[in-house]
């Protein structure tokens, strides 16, 4: 089997570092050969799969060394639960230096070191929430990732993330390969929100590839460093998980996908209940104002 | 064939015969070369109104810019101050080209170091590259101040000087009282000249700031010239000589004559010259402060005026005859010392030799091009000989300059033809000199190859250039002539003059055709 690069993006503290790991130890358990690159400079998209605090990063570790030549690829690359293999990018502090730019050099490295040249059938790269210049976009550019998974949830705030990524998409898909390949929705547990995310899928071209519920034992998990397939196996969650792993090892559907505008995404949202007709009338006036017309 | 016992420079090498069929092979056989004809024609469009046109509307590409980047002004106004190393922030390549930018220009060596950014230290800032880098460079070269500037990398990331600096001192790499002034320079922004002001303005920050409680004005009964990026080193020379002679106590504020002058006996000077920081100072205490080249000394401008309070005159470069009597007059005025008979005497020449002159430029069209102050100089210079400007560009000039060039232009009957282009590039410049031909172009050593392309359209197109300006590549020595002042003008005009007359012996020299004119006499 050809190997396939996944990427998965979405807004910040939806879940995407505890789906990715969850999922990957789905496919593990499949028998498939999966690598974990994390793109962000928290660096913690391994420690479930490690049961780790952090992984030593690619650029901590250079730091260390002196530069990136210094390194080799065993120096960075952990292996974890059912051999699944963890890099993490790493990155500066906040506030200083440039964190876009080590995901580029990080990925840059692991390219030169071959990493990718082993016997895989997965990458997946989890990218920082916030997509804030281009260096997080480096694992979309040409000849890697070719498949995008969107993790959100029916909030209204992860909606309007998933639709500035699939934005960003549109301008790698009409030059390359990469394509929208669908939304996970993570549940929040709002109202009717599976029906919301496969009705937002629809409008970007896509499919919402799975709906994971909430689970407490996802957290229970977490607490020891651990997925809840390894945990738990036998948890309703960890077939929840496989179920969506199986669903990416079998999609077919790679869409250049359509994103929508501020106002049909706002119209979806109050379709739903979820946003209330804007008022007009209240709009720039204080609360004092507002307190002498509710007076006259 | 190259022989042991005649060694043969690139030309007239590559003329012989074996070397044209080598290239015309090359070009042939490797280079899928276009068409001859083809290639004729295209050169010929490009020499046209319909392509000046299109030309004038390129909006995403610059083609010879006619300026440098912020922190080669900021290396060259450190290199001004007394035992100053100049420390970039930033990739070393950068530090490269400004060294070997000035080496060419000034034929000198050019002390200057960067702290080596390299792809670590863009990921996480460039913290610790300062920590050694101002540990080591203070061990190994010994300079009583390190002045620093940054490249785009640096600023790219949002590396903070301040912050480093005292982090540095913090954490012991140097001692907390060791000066240290610092200014960004993204060379993404402005230009040069901008990087000049910025660190100068540093510097001038760094030691007045927070000492100005017994600061008083006129104190010390001095005033300070601010020259600006300056590279003339005779202006320099000038500025000292003409105020010694006035009597007028000054500090020329950042002057590298010494450090781009060195003598060749023997000893190597990593520093010689420039101004002291005792002299920084104490330049609050100034009567005021002169700034040479306005139009580029804004933020100096802001400091002097708001921090030191001093009423900051205002005038012009003092460049050619009537800047040169104003700039007199103001500093007789504010230090109520009068123009001595020597200058009055220097200017009485200049204007004599203006006289001799005349009748040979007058009327003759030049375009230029520069930095903002320095045309518009040399512009109002060429008005009082009677000679025409009629392209003037200014890459890194503002609608500010712009402005103000075309007052000075209004001013003159010999300015009624003449536009100017503000951010316009050398290949812009180009295309003018092909639409509407000048006599001469007067600008840096890059007007050499809009020579050869007017040439290559023949001999009657051809656009001599006069080499004023910075920088000056392919001629020797000029760097250390004199463009501001009366000794200045009369450079300039001898420079403008003989080329006025070279050009007419080469036009003239055809025995029996044109010799009528090969005059002895000029």
């Amino acid at each position: 089997m050809a190997l396939r690069q996944c990427a998965i993006y979405g807004k910040g503290g939806i879940g995407k570092s505890t789906t990715t790991q969850n999922l990957v130890a789905g496919l593990a358990e499949l028998g498939k050969k999966v690598m974990i690159v994390g793109c962000d400079p928290k660096a913690d998209s391994t420690r479930l799969i490690l049961h780790a605090k952090a992984q030593n990063s690619i650029m901590e570790m250079a730091a260390n060394a002196g530069s990136v030549e210094d390194l080799e690829l065993e120096d960075v690359m952990k292996v974890g639960y059912r051999d699944i293999k963890c890099v993490e990018s790493g990155g500066p502090e906040p506030g200083v230096g440039c964190a876009g730019r080590g995901v580029i050099t990080a990925i840059n490295f692991l390219e030169e070191e071959g990493a990718y040249e082993e016997d895989l059938d997965f990458v997946f790269y989890d990218v920082l929430g916030d997509v804030v210049c281009g260096g997080f976009a480096m694992p979309i550019r040409e000849n890697k990732a070719q498949e995008i998974y969107i993790v959100c949830s029916g909030e209204m705030m992860a909606m309007y993330a998933a639709n500035n990524i699939a934005k960003g998409i549109v301008k790698y898909a009409n030059s390359g390969g990469v394509r929208l390949a669908g939304l996970i929705c993570n549940s929040r547990n709002t109202a009717r929100e599976d029906e919301l995310i496969m009705e937002l899928a629809r409008q970007l071209g896509t499919t919402m590839i799975h709906f994971v519920p909430r689970d407490n034992v996802v957290q229970r998990a977490e607490i020891r460093r651990m997925t809840v397939i390894e945990y738990e196996p036998t948890a309703k969650q960890a077939q929840e998980y496989r179920d969506l792993a199986n669903k990416i090892i079998n999609n077919k559907n790679f869409v250049i996908p359509t994103p929508i505008t501020m106002d049909e995404l706002e119209e979806l949202l109050m379709s739903f209940g979820i946003m209330e007709e804007e008022d007009e009338s209240i709009i720039g006036k204080t609360a004092a104002e507002e307190s002498v017309a509710v007076a006259a | 064939m190259q022989v042991v016992e005649d060694i043969k420079p690139s030309y007239p090498l590559f003329r012989d015969d074996q070397y044209k069929d080598m290239l015309h092979n090359k070009q042939q056989l490797f280079e899928e070369r276009i068409d001859e004809t083809k290639l004729a024609e295209t050169f010929q469009w490009t020499t046209t109104v319909e392509y000046q046109e299109l030309n004038f509307k390129r909006e995403a590409l610059t083609i010879n810019p006619a300026k440098a980047c912020q922190p080669l002004g900021a290396v060259l106004c450190a290199l001004g101050f007394e035992k100053t190393l100049p420390y970039v922030h930033g990739s070393q390549g950068c530090v490269a080209y400004f060294r070997t930018y000035f080496n060419r220009h000034f034929k000198e060596p050019i002390s200057c170091v960067s702290d080596s950014m390299t792809e670590d230290a863009a990921v996480f800032g460039g913290q610790k590259n300062m920590y050694d880098g101002l540990e080591n460079a203070l061990a190994l070269y010994k300079p009583d101040m390190i002045a620093v500037s940054t490249t785009c990398m640096a600023e790219v990331i949002g590396d903070d000087l301040n912050a480093f600096i005292n982090n540095t001192k913090k954490e012991g790499h140097i001692a907390q009282d060791y000066p240290v002034p610092y200014a960004h320079t993204p060379s993404f922004v402005g230009s040069h000249v901008t990087g000049w002001d910025n660190m100068f303005e540093g510097i001038a920050r760094y030691f007045t700031l927070n000492y100005m409680a017994d600061k008083k004005v006129g104190s010390n009964g001095k005033i300070n010239i601010v020259p600006g990026f300056e590279t003339y080193l005779g202006n320099f020379r000038v500025i000292h000589r003409m105020l010694d002679e006035m009597g007028v106590a000054h500090t020329l504020m950042s002057d590298p004559t010494e450090v781009l002058d060195t003598p060749a006996d023997g000893e190597f000077r990593m520093y010689a010259g420039g101004t002291s920081m005792a002299e920084v100072k104490d330049a609050p205490n100034a009567i005021t402060t002169f700034l040479l080249q306005p139009m580029q000394l804004e933020k100096t401008k802001k400091l002097v005026e708001t921090t030191w309070t001093h009423e900051v005159p205002k005038l012009n470069i003092p460049m050619g005859l009537e800047w040169t009597d104003e700039w007199l007059m103001k500093v007789s005025e504010v230090t109520g010392k009068p123009i001595p008979a020597s200058l009055a005497k220097e200017r009485g020449r200049l204007v004599d030799m203006m006289t001799d002159s005349h009748t040979w430029l007058h009327g003759k069209k030049f375009a230029l091009y520069g930095d903002p102050d320095f045309v518009m100089g040399m512009s109002k210079f060429l008005l009082e000989l009677g000679a025409e400007p009629i392209h003037v560009l200014c890459n890194n000039g503002s609608k500010k300059w712009n402005k103000a060039m075309q007052k000075v232009l209004a001013d003159s009957p010999y300015g009624a033809n003449c536009k100017t282009y503000p951010g316009a590039d050398l290949w812009h410049m180009r295309s003018l000199v092909f639409t509407e031909k000048p006599d001469f172009l007067i600008g840096n050593s890059y007007g050499k190859f809009i020579q050869r392309d007017t040439l290559h359209k023949g001999k009657e197109f051809e656009v001599p250039l006069i080499r004023l300006g910075f920088p000056i590549f392919d001629r020797h020595h000029l760097h250390r002539m004199t463009t501001l002042g009366y000794e200045g003008a009369m450079y300039m005009l001898t420079t403008l003059v003989n080329a006025v007359l070279e050009r007419l012996d080469e036009e003239t020299r055809g025995m029996g055709t044109t010799d009528y004119n090969y005059d002895l006499i000029r």
